[in-house]
């Protein structure tokens, strides 16, 4: 390990943690309304006749989390996509799991089979679940191929899987009844409002198995990024490794689309930006990443909270107006 | 095959349907009848594309002039045995034509499709979902047109004294402030869209005596947020589901729900209320029937003798 990387690894990530951990603390003392910090703390006043301590941990508190959790995954997993399929426009999405998981939730609502169980909608099940088919599909399609994983037929079966899903998606709006459509369309747009920890408690095993993973992943994925065939001769077992990469980042996107539905542009813009301030090691793009995308996302989610106050700015709006913008003007800075 | 030739006498006639059309169509206009007809003149193959008018229709006693209805529609039990022709979305224009209507109610925003009959020279009969008093217009001008003035008058009326008797009994009562629900996720508080400060759903509160927690956002729907919710602090969650009425469980399902926001006075004093059936949304005739049920669930004691 090179000086340089390891300096930056002292000094960046916990800058970057410093600043995820600000925002976690700082938004939910923001709001629509303003609320009182000292009575929200204050115990001696009961519960039930507490609205500043309800509005503080009830209303901001679980979706300022989600948020955090929610942004740090789609980051991450946009870092780990980008490369292992050795391309910059690589997205979360990219490879049918937020269509997969879209259809699925689509498919409960319109059907009506939203129910709620264990306290959880039967919703992120579904869309989970759907994310999950979308995964095996893919892989299924890539591993046929002689050698490990080709990230070609990947890419290629992850985007005609998206582009056939979408299709599914109208499909199933289409017979959908009316309102259930606009339920459908509201899902698609992203929604942070959790309401509770419930959804939050769901999703972490699956999003801290992921993270497990992405933590031995980094000095792969450095090698991967300079070709399967350097990887090799450098002694990576490179089948093994872009499994890994490959079902973890499937796997972590897919507990965040169940969460919040699927938010763009967070998983393109965040790994992007954190590449130019801190260069392209992956020891650090990867845990950079995950911080600041949690902060990015915590601050569109107040924007959304916010902007249009007492009402929602649907969240994946906030994104994609600044993500949209950003992501061209890259493209038109390295053409 | 009809296929009409365009011709200058066939363009003529279609301007001046479109102009009759125009005059017969919407509330916001009421005029007697097109062309002064009177009960002879009146349209004897009417489709309704909206199931608030298939109501109304029925209800006056035109029901037997309807050859067609939405795809939405299951009230009357009569309405749904007639030939369906697509809905808002999706409206089936050849079939519509092949029914050969001489008038077709529509909603307001479905544009091509009028076009599309105005070039066929059908009359439409255009309208969209506004206020509680508009209702009562609607029924009326319905009359007009379809020739059942009298009894469209006895519905209005009907509906009119059934809102006075509400109002007599509620009148007196101090006004609750009220969030009146109408979607969200099931055993969950997320997205949950409430009745704004507009449209008829604000109008049935009022008349029911609540006062709208939401009534100074100048919208029909509002997606509120918890912490909205726990800001108004509303006396009372009406929450209003359309669809078979909720067994005792699914209610208290439905008003443990709300535990999660102890603060709010509606959560603290037991006044989370679940008003389920059909024909609780549907701005037509079954209204003023609606506007009793939730009054009886915001002043259960006017209601008691």
């Amino acid at each position: 390990m090179t000086t340089g990387v390891r300096r930056r690894m002292w000094t960046v990530l916990p800058l970057c943690a410093a600043g995820a951990v600000a925002a976690v603390v700082i938004a939910p003392t923001v709001g629509s309304t303003s609320i009182s910090l000292t009575r929200a703390f204050d115990t001696s006043i009961p519960w039930a006749d507490n609205v500043d301590a309800q509005i503080f941990f009830v209303a901001r508190l679980p979706r300022v989390l989600a948020a955090a959790v929610v942004g740090a995954t789609l980051a991450a997993s946009g870092v780990v996509l980008q490369a292992l399929l050795r391309n910059p426009l690589a997205t979360p999405f990219t490879l049918g799991v937020s269509a997969g998981a879209a259809l699925g939730a689509m498919i409960v609502i319109a059907a009506g089979l939203d129910v709620g169980a264990l306290g959880v909608s039967t919703v992120p099940m579904a869309s989970f679940a759907g994310s999950m088919g979308a995964t095996a599909i893919v892989y299924w399609l890539a591993r046929s191929q002689r050698r490990g994983l080709s990230t070609n037929v990947l890419l290629l079966a992850g985007v005609t899987l998206n582009a056939f899903f979408s299709a599914l998606i109208m499909f199933v709006q289409y017979l959908a009844d009316f309102t259930q459509s606009f339920r459908t369309l509201r899902w698609l747009m992203g929604d942070l409002d959790v309401g509770s920890y419930g959804p939050l408690v769901a999703a972490a095993p699956f999003v801290l198995l992921s993270f497990a993973v992405f933590a031995v992943l980094p000095r792969t994925l450095n090698l991967l990024t300079l070709g399967s065939d350097v990887a090799a001769a450098r002694g990576v077992d490179v089948a093994r490794a872009e499994r890994l990469a490959f079902v973890s980042a499937s796997l972590a996107t897919g507990a965040a689309v169940s969460l919040a539905g699927p938010i763009g542009f967070i998983g393109i813009v965040v790994p992007h930006l954190v590449r130019l301030l801190v260069g392209a090691d992956h020891r650090v793009v990867l845990p950079a990443s995950a911080f600041f995308g949690a902060a990015f996302l915590i601050g569109c989610d107040l924007v959304s909270r916010t902007a249009l106050a007492p009402l929602e700015l649907p969240v994946g709006i906030v994104t994609a107006m600044i993500g949209g913008p950003f992501f061209l003007w890259q493209l038109v800075r390295h053409s | 095959m009809r296929q009409p030739r365009p011709s200058r006498r066939l363009v003529m006639a279609g301007l001046l349907a479109c102009l009759a059309g125009t005059a017969v169509a919407g509330w916001s206009q009421p005029v007697a009848t097109s062309g002064g007809g009177g009960a002879q003149n009146a349209p004897r193959r009417i489709i309704s594309l909206v199931p608030a008018l298939t109501e109304m229709l029925f209800a006056i006693g035109a029901g037997p002039q309807v050859v067609a209805v939405s795809s939405y529609d299951t009230y009357p039990a009569e309405a749904a045995t007639r030939p369906r022709v697509g809905a808002l979305l999706d409206p089936d224009v050849e079939r519509v034509l092949s029914l050969t209507p001489d008038l077709v109610a529509i909603y307001g925003s479905q544009s091509d499709l009028r076009r599309q009959l105005e070039r066929a020279a059908i009359p439409v009969y255009e309208y969209r979902h506004a206020a509680l008093p508009d209702i009562l217009l609607t029924i009326r001008d319905l009359g007009r047109v379809t020739g059942h003035a009298a009894g469209a008058e006895a519905v209005a009326a009907g509906i009119e004294r059934d809102l006075a008797a509400v109002r007599a009994r509620v009148g007196t009562r101090t006004p609750l402030r009220t969030v009146l629900v109408f979607g969200r996720e099931p055993n969950a508080l997320r997205n949950i869209y409430a009745s704004g400060g507009l449209g008829f759903l604000h109008d049935m509160l009022v008349a029911a005596g609540g006062v709208n927690v939401f009534a100074d956002l100048k919208q029909q729907s509002v997606q509120a947020t918890t912490e909205l919710l726990l800001t108004r602090a509303p006396d009372v969650i009406l929450e209003v589901r359309e669809g078979p009425a909720y067994s005792s469980a699914q209610v208290t399902q439905a008003v443990a729900d709300w535990s999660r926001l102890a603060s709010v006075p509606a959560v603290k004093n037991g006044r989370v209320h679940v008003v389920s059936g059909a024909g609780l949304v549907v701005p037509g005739p079954r209204v003023a029937g609606a506007v009793a049920r939730l009054a009886r669930a915001l002043h259960p004691g006017a209601f008691t003798p």
